[in-house]
């Protein structure tokens, strides 16, 4: 998507990422100043807060997890030229899916339920990203807005089945009864503690694993199959895929369903690996932050990998911040990921033409 | 009968700001740039509503101040969209995101009351209008929906001709949707671009800025954390809903304010053959509505030809 540069690669690939993450980071710092706090004092305490002790690193970890899952649902659907604002939707219908096969289900053992709650999750919220994908291929309905509208609907749905439906009997917060264990995802630090290694309780979980082996399948499908290839054609140039008798529709569809299926993924990890039941305010906005993920990470699994592990620090080191600055809350968190998204998504060209510049100048001399 | 009438008011209550949203967006997408923004420029605009009018006790100042925040959020919109021909799209999401963590960040800094500012006197608010020949023609027939708004509803009412006449008929309207349709004709006829855009972008951020200044002035009297709500999706939507185009889209907004009030009006009350009908079905309505006609099966929704394209000038 972005313009040819004569910039070499790797000022492409990793220094004007760099740089635009600088200058949001630059802007947010701005503000820190402005409401009367020392930037660089809240850094150093955001970089302890997410690494500086094993127990903040297991949340970012667990924080990470979602945001590779949701990053890479934005990225696949990017790939297809699609832009899916739809994640947070396609999460939230997700944790219906393993809501209904845990609250249904999950008097079984573990090995079924659990292998059944991932396939619900990935099939509901494939199915919710089918209905936006069908309408793009087949009527040419603008993908964006549709998204929006669908992740509405999801919440009035949610809200509905959450408040009248799937509460547990006889509570007032709208939450379902808690799983029983056995579809609990084994955190890792019980995994741990099984091989004799002992780690502080957080609710990093085998999810992460998923994730991780996610982005390798992620790697594979998109740059080295036959499917793969024809995504990116499409996303490239729809007109000379469908030339080449590529199933445009077809491959707009897929990509959709495999998109939703991996944002579903991430409910996996907030709701058998986290809180073990479902509420109103699970899914948070980690769909919203997988597309600063994606653009971040330019789309590609090692990038989003590193972006991931970027906002899991954010989030992390963003609420042990908020504890020892009362003025710096979640949402300094929030506008923080909207420069992001501003300056490596929309703004991604800003540096080229200096840079350009710059290099044309070095190799002068 | 008055029962209806109570719901007529509250549809034009809640219609208003999603009206002046609506034909922000209008601008903005006619001249050929997406505004995915709405939602960021109204918050942006109910802070800046809420600070102003606070400080100096005048809810005029209040209004300047929103239209001024929504002309600024616009702009960066605009520099990022026309001047850097930035993708519009990722645009208007990190607008929406930026704004809706600055604002209470902002908020808890200067007035210490949580993400929220504090309650306006009556002073600082738009009241209702009374005019003393309305009382009495309200008095004799059933119109009393139609008195008693403050003044902002009857400003938006204005602002809807003002609208259709300039987009349809005046020398600025031509261009600008000639700039929407095919930007490379109407830069071969001598019209700048660029200029007819960011033009464009202002008059939705202040369209959007009465919006916001609304929600605070006339609405709660004080800004809250993200009170916007989704309502500048939901005017998106009834842009859309009115194929973008003036009085539809005004009857799109009245439409979901409709059902918005009709909502309130409903729950927990028995329908006859229905049943009741659960709350959040009948706030997804407006959305399953645009989906509907998106999809082609409410006549063809048909966006400006150059709409999400940077314009970049051919030599």
């Amino acid at each position: 998507m972005s313009q040819p540069s004569n910039l070499p690669r790797w000022a492409t690939l990793w220094l004007m990422p760099v740089l635009n993450l600088f200058a949001a980071l630059l802007v947010s710092g701005l503000v820190i100043t402005l409401i009367g706090e020392d930037p660089v004092e809240c850094l150093q305490l955001m970089i302890n807060g997410a690494f500086g002790y094993p127990e903040g690193i297991g949340y970012t970890l667990f924080y990470t997890t979602s945001f590779i899952f949701t990053g890479l649902a934005v990225a696949a659907a990017f790939h297809a030229g699609l832009f899916n604002i739809g994640g947070e939707g396609q999460m939230y219908l997700a944790g219906l899916g393993v809501t209904l096969v845990c609250l249904g289900l999950d008097f079984l053992p573990g090995w079924v339920v659990i292998p059944l709650a991932l396939l619900a999750s990935m099939a509901l919220g494939a199915a919710w990203a089918f209905i936006p994908g069908y309408l793009q291929a087949k009527r040419g309905s603008h993908i964006v807005v549709t998204t929006i509208m669908f992740n509405f609907i999801a919440s009035a749905l949610m809200t509905w089945l959450l408040v009248d439906k799937l509460i547990m009997p006889g509570s007032q917060t709208p939450a379902t009864r808690l799983f029983a264990e056995s579809a609990w995802i084994p955190m890792l630090h019980e995994l741990a503690a099984n091989l004799g290694i002992e780690l502080p309780q957080t609710p990093l979980n085998a999810t992460f694993f998923l994730a991780l082996l996610a982005l390798v399948l992620f790697y594979l499908m998109v740059w080295r199959s036959r499917w793969g290839y024809a995504l990116r054609t499409v996303g490239l140039n729809e007109k000379a895929a469908r030339y080449a008798g590529m199933p445009v529709s077809k491959v707009i569809i897929v990509a959709m369903c495999f998109s939703g299926a991996l944002a579903g993924l991430a409910a996996v990890n907030e709701l058998l690996g986290s809180t073990h039941r479902m509420n109103l305010a699970f899914t948070n906005g980690i769909g919203f932050v997988g597309i600063a993920v994606a653009l971040m990470g330019r789309n590609h699994p090692f990038g989003i990998l590193l972006s991931a592990l970027l906002f899991g620090a954010l989030t992390q080191g963003g609420l042990d911040l908020s504890f020892e600055k009362p003025a710096i809350t979640h949402e300094m968190i929030i506008l923080t990921q909207g420069l992001i998204i501003l300056f490596c998504g929309a703004l991604e060209n800003l540096f080229q033409t200096p840079l350009a510049l710059a290099f044309k100048q070095m190799t002068k001399r | 009968m008055d029962s209806f009438f109570s719901v007529l008011d509250a549809t034009i209550r809640v219609a208003t700001p999603l009206v002046l949203a609506a034909l922000a967006g209008l601008f903005s997408e006619r001249s050929g740039i997406v505004d995915l923004a709405l939602e960021g420029k109204m918050l942006a605009a109910a802070f800046a509503a809420a600070c102003v009018a606070y400080m100096m006790q005048s809810p005029w100042a209040g209004l300047a101040a929103g239209m001024a925040a929504g002309v600024m959020v616009a702009l960066l919109h605009g520099i990022v969209s026309i001047g850097y021909n930035g993708n519009q799209l990722i645009s208007g999401v990190a607008l929406n995101m930026m704004v809706s963590g600055l604002t209470p960040v902002l908020a808890l800094a200067w007035f210490q009351q949580g993400g929220r500012t504090p309650t306006l006197d009556d002073a600082a608010r738009f009241r209702s209008v009374e005019l003393p020949v309305a009382d009495a023609i309200a008095a004799s027939a059933p119109l009393k929906a139609l008195f008693g708004h403050n003044i902002l509803v009857y400003l938006a009412v204005l602002v809807i001709m003002a609208v259709s006449w300039v987009v349809y008929k005046s020398r600025f309207g031509l261009r600008l949707r000639a700039v929407g349709e095919n930007p490379h004709a109407a830069d071969a006829a001598g019209i700048n671009v660029k200029l007819v855009r960011y033009l464009a972008q202002s008059i939705s951020g202040a369209l959007c800025g009465v919006a916001g200044a609304y929600l605070v002035l006339a609405q709660t009297g004080a800004f809250i954390q993200d009170m916007t709500a989704g309502k500048g999706y939901l005017a998106l939507a009834a842009l859309i809903f009115g194929k973008w185009r003036p009085w539809a889209a005004v009857s799109g907004c009245l439409l979901f304010a409709f059902t918005d009030a009709i909502q309130i009006r409903l729950q927990g009350s028995e329908l006859p053959l229905i049943g009741s009908i659960p709350d959040a079905f009948i706030q997804a309505i407006p959305y399953v509505l645009t989906v509907v006609l998106l999809a082609g099966f409410m006549g063809r929704a048909v966006a400006p030809k150059a709409i999400g394209v940077p314009f970049v000038k051919s030599r």
